[in-house]
């Protein structure tokens, strides 16, 4: 075999692999979306469940999802901002920077059933919030907190040093500078990475098994401090805990699981790539 | 022409304190109380680690307390009895570990060569976001069709049942892979085109290129990125939950321990503490689980950040 | 040209040293008068760029670097901890050699250091506009589109906006870090004509395109090589007549 044939050879199984990690992806989605969209009309998305969730539609986890969704934004933006900031702009090079750096790192790696195990230890038992959208809404923040401090940390060390300079050197005081200029170019970047951390949170069912979820409630919630159904417990209950349950119903709530937090990932990446190109330097 | 130069007094004109505007003064304020804030935002991580391995401690000591250490770590788990062995929760969660390892590191290297190295720009701007759509597929989506489509499909190839320890492994595989893919892409872009265009002059094809020269340049990256991946796996729970068959016991040893079913740590958790009396033993040994597994990811991930550490440092300003 | 002087800025026996150990400047010590245009040239690296930084600290942003000596303005320390650093870069200004309008309209950028220094009235704001676009010869061309955007200019203009953003300050000093550098020859011209109507009312501190330009614009000069200051001198004896080898040698390019 003369080395150009190995090459090709080597190519050609390279090219083999990485069909064999995509395909599966596309087959995934396909499949869900075939089996799923027989099942997706209006009333399935706008009405709660009868007769043992086996019948009707499932609002009532959709709509706790996005409320998740919306409570896991309160919790986290704010923290996970400011310390973006702290790491891009304030941040020398210390060991308690070092130390920041290793735990965000942690935190990232932790299981999100770990999540869980602490929302129901500090926010559920400790702070007494009982199961309640508020602590779900707070672990789920604290989960999301070190993929949205990674990418707003990129978004902020992108913008060119020059800036900074220019206005710190026209009398604008540090915080200012971050403020006025920093910022407002680094948002895309940002937004872009608060909206994927919330892909992820909107997806995620461990976190929430102890601190918020209902298996059943045919009803909108009342307060930040009541229960909701939310459509990842949702999908699990009714795929292994409740016997002869209709394929079209667990196809259905794949389907719109995956619809949210897929168009969630999309929407990131039009921001990205938009405001991209409305950039002038 | 030049006589000596006048030299003016000194005035105070640049003291903020000594030309007190209380509109400077008041901006000093705003902007160090601002400063504060960001800079305890960026201290609470650290704050929020200890927190989480606070109350994990606080629930979950009993069990360590309560129970002797042999027992605890012992082969037995029914909860029923009294019998909480750590054992076999361990080795369900190291046996699925494993296997999706074994499968997603050749796939995800082999996936980050291609797009680093020998696929197309048309191809790597399909395939790359293909990859993070990957990551985006929730859990317990993956685990659903893996209950109702993948466990079917084992067990006609001859499994007693299709929830086995391959099933699992199979699918956390492919849900570590944008991990690891994404990582070992970058470690793969950080090697300098020099290192390539070296090989290449001395008459390396580009393949003898990419293995002699780039992958040794970017081993710590790459090995960051398999760490990262077991991470992202031990730690997984729904997706394994429903597709490992949840039974407690320690396959004996074989090929056939893959087509067994086993039970995770992370499983057991959420199978558990639903039915469980808060602040019995039982409920202790749940979050003694979650010590064990803060405790492994704990050390994975510092490990990593710590390779990273000494990579990282250099990007930083040098975008004048 | 009068025959006493105000030092406006003072430079004592400064040394400068990077985190990393390079030594950008050793013991510099030299006066810069009031109203004059004090050119500062040198081949790259040899701490011009350093050292026009020092004046309005923005060097304070070079992380772990040790300076020595002490520089005053206006007979003040400009490394006194007390020193409030946006007022001092109110007060001496910086023109940068990259044109770097900020993001957004003309009139956002020749605002925004008043903005950021509290002033909000109309009327203040436009008539700094006004004038300070004159100073920079830029009046006529812009005057009609204030609210468009300032990427829209061509690479001259720009540099001008950045110019008279700075002098929108009404700074006491001007310090201009090769300004011309990515300039047409016209753009070039301008620019340089605009600075000896400046220097009637400002002092001008510039780091040159080239030893040509500084001829054409100095009043006095300094040459700095590696870090060191070799020689200082009035513009009409230092570029016809050095008294140093390694100046005469830069100044008729026999130099590296």
């Amino acid at each position: 075999m003369t080395r150009q044939q190995a090459h090709q050879l080597a190519v050609g199984l390279i090219s083999a692999v990485a069909a064999l990690v995509v395909i599966p992806i596309v087959l995934v989605i396909l499949f869900i979306i075939v089996r799923g969209i027989g099942t997706l009309d209006w009333e399935f998305i706008t009405t709660v469940p009868r007769s043992g969730m086996k019948e009707g539609g499932i609002m009532p986890a959709i709509l706790g999802t996005v409320i998740l969704t919306f409570g896991t934004a309160i919790a986290c933006i704010p923290l996970a901002i400011g310390a973006a900031i702290y790491l891009a702009e304030y941040a020398r090079d210390t060991r308690l920077t070092r130390w920041v750096r290793l735990a965000i790192v942690n935190l990232a790696g932790i299981p999100s059933i770990v999540y869980g195990l602490f929302g129901l230890g500090a926010f559920v038992l400790f702070l007494n919030l009982g199961t309640s959208i508020i602590a779900g809404s707070l672990t789920l923040g604290i989960m999301t907190l070190p993929v949205v401090i990674s990418t707003a940390e990129e978004a902020i060390l992108a913008v060119p040093q020059r800036f900074r300079m220019v206005s710190l050197s026209l009398g604008a005081t540090r915080w200012q500078t971050i403020r006025s200029q920093v910022l407002p170019q680094a948002m895309p970047g940002i937004i872009t990475g608060v909206i994927l951390g919330l892909s992820r949170a909107a997806g995620e069912t461990a976190p929430i098994l102890f601190t918020v979820s209902a298996f059943y409630l045919p009803r909108l919630p009342h307060s930040i401090f009541d229960q909701t159904m939310a459509l990842p417990y949702h999908l699990y209950v009714i795929s292994t805990q409740v016997p002869d349950m209709p394929l079209s119903i667990q196809y259905g709530t794949a389907l719109v699981l995956m619809l949210i937090v897929l168009s969630l990932t999309l929407i990131a990446s039009i921001v990205r790539t938009k405001m991209r190109r409305r950039r002038e330097w | 022409m030049s006589d000596e130069p006048v030299r003016p007094k000194p005035y105070v004109g640049l003291f903020s304190q000594v030309s007190p505007s209380d509109r400077l003064r008041l901006r000093g304020i705003i902007d160090f109380v601002i400063e504060r804030l960001i800079q305890f935002a960026g201290v609470s991580t650290i704050f929020i680690v200890g927190l989480i391995f606070f109350f994990l401690i606080r629930e979950g000591l009993p069990a360590f307390l309560d129970i002797p250490l042999r027992q605890l770590f012992g082969g037995r788990w029914y909860p029923i009895d009294d019998f909480f062995g750590l054992w076999p929760l361990i080795v369900g969660s190291i046996l699925v570990t494993v296997g999706a390892i074994v499968i997603a590191i050749p796939l995800g290297l082999t996936t980050a060569i291609y797009l680093g190295e020998f696929a197309p720009q048309w191809q790597r701007e399909i395939l790359k976001p293909l990859i993070e759509v990957l990551a985006g597929i929730p859990s317990i989506v993956l685990g659903f069709l893996g209950w109702v489509v993948l466990a079917p499909i084992v067990q006609r190839l001859g499994a007693p049942t299709g929830l086995t320890v391959f099933t699992g492994s199979l699918i956390l595989a492919y849900m570590s892979l944008p991990t690891i893919i994404s990582i070992s892409e970058d470690a793969l872009y950080a090697v300098p085109k020099e290192y390539r265009d070296g090989a290449l002059a001395i008459g390396a094809t580009q393949w003898q290129a990419v293995w002699r020269v780039v992958l040794p340049s970017a081993r710590s990256g790459l090995v960051i990125a398999i760490m990262l991946g077991i991470g992202r796996a031990i730690g997984e729970t729904m997706a394994v939950m429903m597709v490992t068959g949840n039974a407690a016991n320690v396959p004996g040893l074989g090929l056939d321990m893959l087509f067994q079913p086993v039970r995770t740590m992370t499983a057991t958790i959420a199978a558990e503490m639903g039915e469980v009396a808060q602040g019995s033993l039982h409920y202790s040994v749940l979050f003694a689980i979650g010590i064990v597994l803060f405790v492994i990811t704990f050390g994975i991930n510092s490990l990593a950040g710590r390779l990273m550490g000494t990579q990282a440092g250099r990007r930083r300003k040098e975008n004048i | 040209m009068p025959n006493s002087h105000q030092v406006k800025i003072a430079i004592q026996d400064v040394s400068f040293t990077y985190s990393d150990g390079t030594e950008a400047l050793r013991n510099i010590s030299f006066d810069v008068y009031t109203n004059e245009i004090f050119v500062l040239f040198g081949p790259s690296r040899s701490g011009k760029s350093t050292l026009l930084k020092l004046l309005n600290r923005l060097s304070d942003l070079s992380e772990g670097a040790t300076i020595r000596g002490g520089i005053l303005f206006n007979g003040q320390d400009v490394f006194d901890h007390r020193v409030n650093v946006a007022t001092l870069r109110r007060q001496i200004s910086m023109v940068f050699a990259i044109p770097t309008p900020l993001p957004g309209s003309i009139r956002d950028n020749l605002t925004y250091g008043l903005r950021m220094g509290g002033i909000r009235s109309i009327d203040v704001l436009n008539e700094r506009i006004e004038r300070s676009l004159k100073q920079a010869a830029l009046w006529d061309e812009v005057k009609d589109r204030l609210d468009k955007s300032a990427f829209a200019l061509s690479g001259g203009q720009q540099q001008r906006l950045c110019l008279a953003r700075s002098l929108a300050m009404e700074p006491d000093v001007i310090v201009l870090d090769n300004p011309t550098s990515g300039l047409d020859p016209l753009s070039t011209e301008t620019v340089e004509e605009s600075l000896q109507e400046l220097k009637q009312r400002y002092t001008i501190i510039i780091v040159p395109h080239s030893v040509q330009q500084a001829t054409r614009i100095a009043d006095r000069a300094a040459f700095l090589l590696d870090g060191d200051l070799i020689e200082i001198g009035q513009a009409t004896d230092i570029f016809v007549a050095p008294q140093d080898k390694r100046t005469e040698d830069y100044i008729t390019g026999r130099f590296g």
